[in-house]
């Protein structure tokens, strides 16, 4: 009997809804709806229409992934954030930078801000810089009583050692009862990125939930009893126990589940996606399956974090853009007449030439409510090519080798982009490309990564199985089927200056969907 | 005359600026950035001082950090770090100090004398010790006019603190690496403290100038040329190389004696494309070939900045894939002597090369980029 799984991807605009085969993965409906104030308003109008395109027995529906905005608007907007108590274990050490340090102050009003430095933490090499002292974490937490939605607990090299935080954090349990956050299963080093995101992360767990409780029930309503994931910033799935834990995992998962859901339905595990919008081209670099990640520390409403997003490269070029003649030849750009292209270009009565005037004069592309536009051959032919020039110059620059790559064209604006480009091996076109994200969320891996500073003496084979296995662990932890879960990376970076080899260890591993 | 003062809508830029006189190494200035900026928020703007100004009665404390950048980044210092490092100075050579001033103008340490600044209303000199970073604590140009460590002190968060009078610069740096580490690999140090005339004789100065011009122009703030390009606004303005573009497309990076040693290949984009380009660092960035051929070359200043946004990027934080520009800049003359090469050059950190100016490498390449196109 078909099973299926449902994607849904809640945009700050749009609701996409897919159905994907359970078993195939071959997308079955597609359908776009407005986002609505209450989500599950518009996400239960988007299940009812993709039901209906599809045609299928709702019961049917095995998992239901669901990549969402949410989070990240609540902290744009500084709305509907938890009231956050912070407390670091790191005294004597770190108290030149006190927490929420250098946060702009309409989000720390936002989330209360109150933070303790208590005694705690460990050097690079293990030795502790101090004991925590249980009684001062009790006496931190009973200051914030009655004033914090949740506590998140932070220790100086955690990540080497989080036997500290977790014991703060059954204190903090013990004395406040509210949701704690431990930043050693957030990030990694860097302690102010890392504290700060696992604020954020603390101070979304209730934004999260009630999303959560309001999917559940538009699901249930329809007589959908799908086991539910969100997907996080990395591409892969998280359960949603596990992102109630880990809400500030779902920001960023937009451009991700994008070049994901555009793998996907062009049928490859590498290439460059190119996706074309009005005013801007976004090419991201699809590595086996995956977006490559950027190295640049991610800044989320105005606040450090060490995030890792996916590498894109932004060019001013999209369908909007605005081609002018020039003594040294065509110029594009930058500007670009953006939304208004149905008023505002030659082809629709405006007076501006875009390069959708160019497309459609070329015979790349043929729009309904167009006019014809006549313009010299000349002008198209030299406009083209100055398109042509940009993007190649743009997809070169992402790509890690000279041998020819396939191109995956998504996005509105994509009717600018010809036929061919020089260093590409083909232009791939897949159909359902609006809904690339919802299908990128459906898409089953689950990761688990872990972060380790090796100090000298310690053996690095062991400590590489040892993060590997813990890499493996988390997976499986975040819904990984045990029987597929390989590690897919170990990288070391060494701690330099420090003596006895001392080394950093990231190790992920990667599984399919345990089903 | 008015004095420059710091305020702290300066940090940014000179925090960026440092970083490419960072030249890849001398760490992340923003833990040290907010640092700085909190201390002026309490006690107020920081006066900068031109080196002209100083005289035999002054005194002046090079304040920096010394360690492991991903050790600052994580166990960041104790706010009494800075207070007891000051003191200890003044206790250990019984002077009062009259200015503070950056021991390296590259990286993190840019910001720590501005904080110490903040913190006790002595004004900052704007000169440094290197004109970019380096790894070694010899590597100063006091080192450079034959003056020795002198009288070092060093403290950690624990408030361990320690004095010793190294024989050489050299020993200071064995001496202070071994204590860093059992400080638990970064700690606050001040060496070469001296007069006001020693230090307007052999510091580099208006670096702190430089730095916050440098952050100016790539934040697009500054030039008068809005149309041009932010590289070309930079290197026009600092009389600097813009030595190759490219993505790496290879990255080895090991530990090596208490450094992080490595390469980076990268492919040619752009006006580059088919060149390949090797860059070769020890913390900092070393040593560049284009095809095989020395491209630029310490003490002169290669940097990486990214290729898009021309924001400096660290030898840390780079990746393969990183689309990078390399742009040199020429040392400060004091580097350019025998002492100069002999101290921080390329056989000094095991490259079997000479030294050559960058501006002089920079011709050759680029005429011989013009025969072959001629050809």
């Amino acid at each position: 009997m078909t099973e299926y799984r449902l994607g849904i991807d809640v945009g700050g605009t749009n609701t996409d809804a897919v159905i994907l085969d359970n078993a195939t993965l071959e997308v079955i409906a597609a359908v776009k709806s407005p986002t609505t104030q209450q989500t599950s308003d518009g996400v239960l109008a988007s299940i009812d229409q993709v039901l209906e395109a599809a045609q299928i027995d709702a019961s049917r529906i095995r998992f239901a992934m669901i990549g969402t905005t949410h989070a990240t608007n609540a902290i744009l907007e500084r709305r509907g954030l938890g009231r956050v108590g912070v407390i670091r274990l790191a005294a004597p050490a770190t108290t030149a930078v006190p927490p929420l340090e250098g946060w702009p102050d309409d989000l720390k009003r936002a989330i209360g801000g109150r933070g303790a430095v208590v005694a705690g933490g460990f050097e690079v090499d293990g030795r502790t810089i101090a004991d925590i002292d249980e009684q001062e974490i009790r006496e931190a937490c009973r200051r914030m009583r009655g004033q914090v939605d949740a506590v998140a607990v932070v220790g100086v090299f955690s990540p080497v050692d989080a036997s500290q935080e977790q014991r703060a954090g059954e204190i903090v349990t013990e004395e406040l009862g509210v949701p704690v956050s431990l930043s050693a299963e957030i990030g990694s080093i860097g302690l102010l990125e890392r504290e700060n995101a696992t604020i954020l992360n603390a101070s979304l767990m209730q934004t999260l939930r009630s999303m959560a409780d309001g999917l559940r029930q538009a699901l249930s309503e329809r007589g959908i009893s799908a086991h539910m994931f969100f997907g996080q910033n990395d591409g892969t799935l998280m359960e949603v126990d596990y992102a109630l834990r880990y809400p500030v995992l779902t920001i960023g998962g937009g451009p991700t589940n994008s070049i994901r859901g555009a793998a996907h339905l062009s049928g490859l595990r590498d290439g460059i996606v190119v996706d074309v919008g009005g005013t801007t081209t976004d090419i991201g670099m699809l590595v086996d399956g995956f977006p490559r990640q950027s190295s640049e520390s991610f800044k989320l409403g105005g606040v450090r974090t060490n995030f890792r997003m996916p590498d894109i490269l932004s060019i001013a070029l999209g369908g909007g853009t605005v081609v002018r003649e020039s003594d040294d030849g065509i110029r594009l750009g930058p500007d670009s007449v953006g939304y208004r292209l149905l008023q505002e270009a030659l082809s629709f009565g405006g007076d501006t030439l875009t390069a959708t005037d160019v497309a459609l004069a070329s015979g790349l592309a043929t729009i309904d409510s167009a006019s014809d536009v006549s313009l010299s051959a000349d002008l198209v032919a030299a406009s083209g090519r100055a398109i042509r020039a940009l993007l190649e110059d743009a997809v070169d620059q992402m790509k890690l080798s000279a041998a020819p790559v396939p191109v995956i064209l998504v996005g509105g604006g994509g009717i600018i982009v010809g036929d061919e480009l020089s260093g590409v091996s083909s232009i791939v076109k897949p159909p359902n490309l609006g809904a690339a994200n919802a299908v990128g969320v459906a898409l089953g891996d689950i990761a688990g990564e872990v972060e380790k500073i090796v100090a000298g003496g310690a053996s690095r084979e062991a400590m590489r199985a040892t993060a590997s296995a813990e890499a493996v662990e988390r997976a499986v932890e975040a819904g990984a089927d045990p029987k597929t879960v390989e590690t897919t990376s170990i990288e070391e970076l060494p701690v330099s200056y420090m003596e006895g080899e001392s080394v950093r260890i990231v190790a992920r591993a990667v599984g399919r969907l345990r089903s | 005359m008015p004095r420059t003062m710091i305020t702290v809508d300066d940090i940014d830029d000179i925090a960026i600026g440092a970083t490419v006189l960072g030249t890849g190494g001398g760490g992340d200035p923003h833990v040290g950035a907010l640092i700085a900026k909190r201390l002026i928020g309490m006690y107020g703007a920081v006066t900068l001082m031109p080196v002209e100004e100083l005289t035999a009665e002054d005194f002046v404390l090079p304040v920096g950090m010394i360690g492991a950048p991903s050790v600052s980044v994580e166990r960041i210092m104790a706010e009494s770090e800075l207070v007891r490092v000051i003191e200890l100075a003044e206790r250990a050579t019984g002077r009062k100090p009259t200015a503070v001033m950056p021991i390296e103008v590259g990286g993190g340490n840019s910001m720590v004398p501005i904080a110490a600044a903040a913190l006790t209303g002595l004004p900052l000199v704007d000169a440094d010790a290197m004109g970019r970073a380096f790894p070694e604590s010899q590597m100063v140009s006091f080192h450079l006019a034959g003056y020795k460590p002198g009288a070092t002190v060093m403290v950690d968060h624990h408030g361990n603190e320690v004095m010793m009078t190294p024989v050489t610069g050299p020993w200071s740096e064995r001496l202070a690496r071994a204590i860093t580490t059992e400080m638990g690999g970064s700690a606050t140090m001040i060496d070469y403290m001296f007069g006001g005339d020693i230090v307007r004789e052999a510091a580099i100065p208006g670096t702190l100038t430089l730095a916050k011009r440098i952050g100016q122009l790539l934040s697009g703030r500054g030039a008068e040329r809005t149309d041009a390009a932010l590289l070309e606004v930079l290197t026009d303005e600092l009389g600097a190389f813009h030595l190759f573009d490219g993505k790496v497309v290879d990255l080895e990076r090991g530990f090596d004696a208490g450094f992080t040693r490595g390469k980076a290949m990268l492919d040619g984009i752009g006006a580059w494309k088919g060149s390949q380009y090797e860059l070769r660092f020890q913390n900092e960035m070393l040593l560049a070939l284009r095809d095989g051929q020395l491209s630029a070359v310490t003490p002169d200043l290669i940097c990486i900045l990214d290729a898009a946004t021309a924001h400096p990027i660290t030898t840390e934080t780079l990746r393969y894939g990183n689309r990078i520009s390399v742009v040199g800049i020429p040392a400060d003359e004091r580097w350019r002597t025998d002492i100069g090469i002999e101290t921080a050059g390329p056989r000094y950190f095991g490259f079997d090369v000479d030294w050559q100016p960058v501006e002089q490498l920079s011709a050759q390449s680029r005429s011989a980029s013009t025969d072959r196109s001629a050809s």
